[in-house]
């Protein structure tokens, strides 16, 4: 029994020493410059791709993913409170008696014990109410005291709020962590050890998530998300958790019937605002109001804030332009989040997001403004093996280098950036004339007259047949080669037929010989269009040699243009109770004014005791012994020995 | 008892204090009379709140008062200047070579190098003379500092009535007012221990940030007045953003000074440099200042989070460290007050301190994602 009340003592002692706060203060310290090192909650497939699956598991276990909500961070706070709550019990009595007393029992010994102490010898009559005036002018607090002895001691003090200074502040970090603890999910946390609640993992709607997974309408604290298409609308939101999500219930229904964003003429966003009808079957009638970023609404306690946007599934028309000769394209129509299966290509296309405004900084440097360009698509398109790209095209040609291109990106991981085919605009801004520049390639028939034609041009009739004939296998060879692959292929032919000493050669004649041979080609195929070749064709063709050559790396067969859409947005919604927030508001009242009364106040205490042997002993204190406490010393010590003496 | 008060009041209203009183209610009252349909009553509030606060501080110092009156003074000739259309930054020559918000602010920057340069020599040549022209040259560099932003203010409004906003909101006004506050904690402290020997310590730290913005200016073009994103859109931006830089500032000023202790108690520089006790006690001070301030920057930003993003404590990398800054400063005075520990340990500490202060205020917006995004390197 001895040794149990004994080791209390030194676990308390632990707790109430300076030293183990400050070793908490370090541990919160390391553990928050995790957390903000390592990005939290994210979604767990990226911290597998992170660290791998054997790290990853270990990580998980002890929280890294989640620092400011796992176990030993909370434990680590629960014991700074805990220290500073011993801390607060155990000086507040010494303070409060500070505050209220004034000491006037000490002795003429205990008196010269003091630092700054001081012994006069009187020659006349002290005079003790100009004393006490002095004091009273420099707003010190006096009590005379007579002595048995016939000794009289005067006590004064002034600045001792300080002292509450002490109690305000210590105790508000104590609130405010309470009140932090209040908002934490604690609760939750003890149900789902205990097994009466579980993190729901799987895609599906809240309607047939599990009792398990509900949390219910009087749930005292949480923060919540609700996505609302405009038109639509719910009484439940969700929680986001570990891998996964809770359904918490709502008292209410809230519905969305717009959201806005509303730009700067510079086209950046100025306010996102979203108009909502709350019904509940306690009101009489609907409340309407709408919210915006820093202009949340309260009702029943809990707050909606206007967090985020996203597609609420618009309406898409789609034209697929085949970029290879053996399809045809095609028109389809598709919806955000929804899927478009292609039975003969065997390929699903799914629509992940539409943006109708992209402000892009379309040259380098930091002079050159941002612009809209216009909307796009983010999609995925799946093959029959399940392998997913995603792509995102932009519904019109953008303006680089003076130049107009249709551009679209793809990438094959989240983790990589797009990679841009950009197809060149026509002299009349459309994506046709490159449709008839590819389709001229891919004509092989075509390609046949033109190297017929320019054999014929450039070698002499009288010369051999042979030769002519040599020429125009070579252009042909090439062209075709060009068609079936794009710059690379013929790279590939060169590296495998000609002597490296003659490769730079090869390369200058064959990039020279593509060209001429391209400009007729498409001379030719335009004769059934209505575009005409002009001084901008020579440019455009360069462009399109260079676009047809990205193509075969582009991954799609399908060069995807937005002809038509209709926007449907939704608004992302945060959905919050915090009971804590009042104490926690309570809490940095309390330490801000605790904070300036000890740091502003400077308390001081002084004793003057009149012997009646005429001796008078002056001491001076205070709790903080710093140069202005020497200046006061030195100012009221040479002041009331002036009065004495 | 009413005669004793109306003697001290006429005692204390001497005809600099009533200009000052006078030009500060004036331009508020001005102010709220033509503006109050676009303020809310927060802002209203803001704007009161902070004529008390400049009363304040001009009543207890007066080179702050003067200071005043002359940004209020130039200030409001340049927005005559200005006449309603901003272009005349081009063609004013005024305007454009001396107070149009960008040149004011170079000024600003020529006055800091230049009194960097004059703090040095004085220090090192024990010449008081050239220590009174630096301090004078950091003065005229606050007083320019001001006018730029109190113009480049007016100037957000000129190029849009939607546009306008008070100059605290990207990284290249904040290091004019990080500037401008240090320079004037500094100013206070030089007056208040009649020492001008460590302006070249202090002037090191804001030569630093006049660095950063001569780089943010001419390499980044990042000078250019940015209309607000809806997040940053609140009364609360016009109150935590000072008060946060009231606390970088001070500890900026402590970690200054604690590198003139440390030299000093290495025996370098000793004979020009202030007593160690006299170093010491204004470390003290300055965190002290900085820390309460802070304190009430860090919960006007929670305030502020629970209204934009809807918790007002959200973990993000901006907020945590913010708290690892406090942390790290109440431990450091409580080895002070509570163990009352001395010496170069703590010198020490009050400059790493400004390393862990400078990641808050910079590292984070150049290597940690997270909901502040006023500033991207
Ligand atoms: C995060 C937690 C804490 C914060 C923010 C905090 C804050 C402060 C502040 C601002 C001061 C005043 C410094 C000054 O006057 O310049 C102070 C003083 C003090 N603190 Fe803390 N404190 C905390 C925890 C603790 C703990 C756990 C203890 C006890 C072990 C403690 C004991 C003291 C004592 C004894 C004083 C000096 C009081 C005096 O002599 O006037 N503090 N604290």
């Amino acid at each position: 029994m001895k040794s149990i009340t004994f080791n209390l003592r030194k676990v308390n002692q632990l707790l109430i020493s300076m030293s183990f706060a400050v070793c908490m203060l370090v541990f919160l310290g390391i553990a928050s410059i995790i957390g903000t090192i390592l990005k939290q909650n994210e979604p767990y497939e990226n911290y597998i791709i992170k660290f791998g699956q054997f790290w990853f598991g270990y990580f998980e276990k002890i929280g890294l993913y989640d620092v400011y909500h796992s176990v030993w961070f909370l434990i680590i706070l629960l014991f700074l409170v805990i220290s500073t709550t011993l801390c607060i019990t155990k000086n507040t009595p010494t303070m409060l008696k500070d505050f209220l007393l004034f000491k006037d029992t000490l002795e003429e010994k205990s008196l010269k014990a003091f630092t700054h102490h001081l012994t006069l010898q009187n020659k006349r009559k002290i005079n003790l109410s100009r004393i006490i005036q002095y004091l009273k002018h420099e707003k010190y607090k006096t009590k005379e005291k007579l002595k048995e002895s016939g000794d009289i001691l005067i006590v004064a003090k002034k600045g001792n709020y300080q002292r509450l200074g002490y109690i305000l502040t210590h105790l508000g970090v104590v609130v405010i962590c309470l009140g932090g603890l209040l908002d934490g999910n604690l609760v939750f946390k003890a149900q789902e050890m205990l097994g009466y609640k579980k993190i729901e993992t799987l895609d599906i709607p809240a309607s047939k998530v599990s009792e398990v997974s509900r949390l219910h309408i009087n749930n005292a604290s949480f923060r919540a998300n609700m996505t609302l298409a405009e038109g639509a609308s719910d009484n439940v939101a969700f929680v986001r958790m570990k891998d996964g999500y809770l359904v918490q219930e709502l008292p209410f229904k809230v519905a969305l019937t717009d959201f806005r964003i509303l730009h700067y003429s510079t086209g950046m966003p100025k306010s996102f605002e979203s108009d909502l009808v709350i019904s509940d079957t306690d009101l009489s009638q609907d409340i309407k109001t709408t919210i915006s970023v820093n202009h949340p609404f309260t009702y029943k306690g809990i707050t909606i804030y206007q967090s985020d946007f996203q597609d609420g599934g618009t309406k898409l028309n789609i034209e697929l332009i085949s970029l290879l000769a053996s399809k045809a394209s095609q028109k389809i129509e598709g919806k955000i989040f929804e899927k478009v299966k292609l039975d003969k290509d065997q390929l699903t296309y799914e629509f992940n997001d539409f943006r109708k405004f992209n402000i892009l900084h379309l040259k380098e440097g930091q002079k050159e403004k941002p612009r809209n360009v216009g909307p796009s698509v983010t999609y995925k398109i799946r093959n029959n093996s399940g392998q997913a790209r995603e792509f995102i095209s932009y519904q019109y040609a953008m303006p680089i280098d003076d130049r107009s291109f249709f551009v679209s990106g793809m990438r094959e991981t989240p983790q990589e950036e797009f990679r841009y085919l950009k197809i060149p605009a026509d002299n009349q801004g459309s994506i046709e004339g490159f449709m008839v520049f590819k389709s001229a390639l891919q004509n092989k028939a075509l390609i046949e007259t033109i190297s017929k034609d320019m054999a014929n041009q450039s070698i002499d009739h009288d010369q051999e047949g042979v030769m002519k004939e040599s020429f125009e296998n070579s252009i042909n060879k090439l062209m075709t080669l060009f068609a079936q692959g794009g710059f690379s292929n013929i790279a590939e032919s060169i590296d495998k037929n000609i002597p490296a000493s003659d490769k730079e050669k090869a390369i200058q004649t064959y990039l020279k010989i593509i060209d001429i041979a391209s400009v007729e080609l498409y001379k030719k195929q335009l004769k059934v269009s209505n575009i005409k070749f002009d001084q901008s064709s020579v440019m455009f063709i360069q462009d399109a040699l260079n676009a047809y050559s990205d193509m075969f790396f582009y991954g799609s067969p399908y060069f995807f243009e937005l002809t038509d859409y209709e926007q449907k947005e939704a608004s992302g919604l945060q959905i919050t109770k915090s009971p804590g927030q009042f104490w926690v508001y309570l809490g940095s009242l309390s330490l801000v004014l605790g904070i300036f009364s000890m740091i502003y106040l400077h308390e001081r205490k002084l004793w003057l005791l009149i012997k009646s042997s005429g001796r008078v002993i002056l001491a001076f204190s205070s709790n903080r012994k710093n140069l202005d406490f020497e200046r006061e010393y030195k100012k009221v010590s040479g002041e009331i020995s002036k009065i004495i003496q | 008892m009413l005669t004793k008060l109306f003697k001290s009041i006429k005692a204390s209203f001497q005809a600099f204090n009533f200009i000052y009183l006078s030009l500060l209610l004036g331009s508020a009252l001005y102010a709220l009379k033509t503006f109050h349909i676009y303020m809310d009553i927060y802002e209203e509030i803001i704007l009161l709140g902070s004529v008390g606060f400049f009363t304040w501080l001009g009543w207890n110092w007066n080179h702050f008062k003067k200071i005043i009156i002359t940004v209020f003074v130039i200030s409001f000739f340049a927005i005559q200047l200005y006449a309603g259309t901003l272009i005349n930054n081009e063609s004013v020559f005024l305007l454009k070579y001396l107070i149009s918000s960008q040149s004011a602010v170079m000024w600003m920057n020529v006055f800091f190098v230049l009194a960097l340069l004059l703090y040095w020599l004085g220090l090192l040549t024990r010449n008081n003379l050239l220590d009174d022209i630096a301090s004078s040259f950091t003065s005229t560099a606050v007083i320019f500092g001001f006018i730029g932003l109190l113009v480049r203010w007016y100037e957000s409004y000129l190029i849009g009535l939607d546009i306008g906003h008070i100059p605290i909101s990207n990284l290249y006004e904040v290091f004019i007012l990080f500037c401008l506050i240090t320079s004037l904690l500094y100013l206070f402290y030089e007056e208040r221990f009649s020492t001008k020997k460590l302006g070249a310590f202090v002037l090191i730290v804001i030569n630093a940030a006049v660095g950063f913005i001569l780089w943010y200016t001419f390499d980044r073009h990042a000078d250019a007045v940015q209309p607000l994103v809806p997040a940053l859109q609140s009364y609360w931006m016009k109150i935590h953003v000072p008060a946060n830089f009231i606390g970088y500032g001070s500890f900026s000023l402590a970690a200054m000074v604690s590198s003139a202790y440390l030299l000093s108690s290495k025996k370098i520089l000793t004979s020009y440099l202030p007593k160690l006790t006299i170093l010491e006690d204004l470390i003290y001070k300055s965190i002290a200042i900085g820390f309460i301030f802070f304190t009430i920057a860090t919960i006007l930003g929670a305030i502020w989070a629970a209204e934009a993003w809807g918790g007002y404590w959200s973990w993000d990398p901006k907020e945590t460290w913010a708290l690892i800054v406090w942390l790290n400063y109440a431990a450091w005075l409580h080895y002070r007050i509570v163990k009352g520990l001395r010496g170069p340990i703590l010198a020490w500490w009050a400059l790493i301190g400004l390393v862990v202060t400078t990641f808050a205020f910079l590292g984070v917006n150049m290597f940690l994602s997270g909901l502040h995004s006023y500033g991207q390197l």
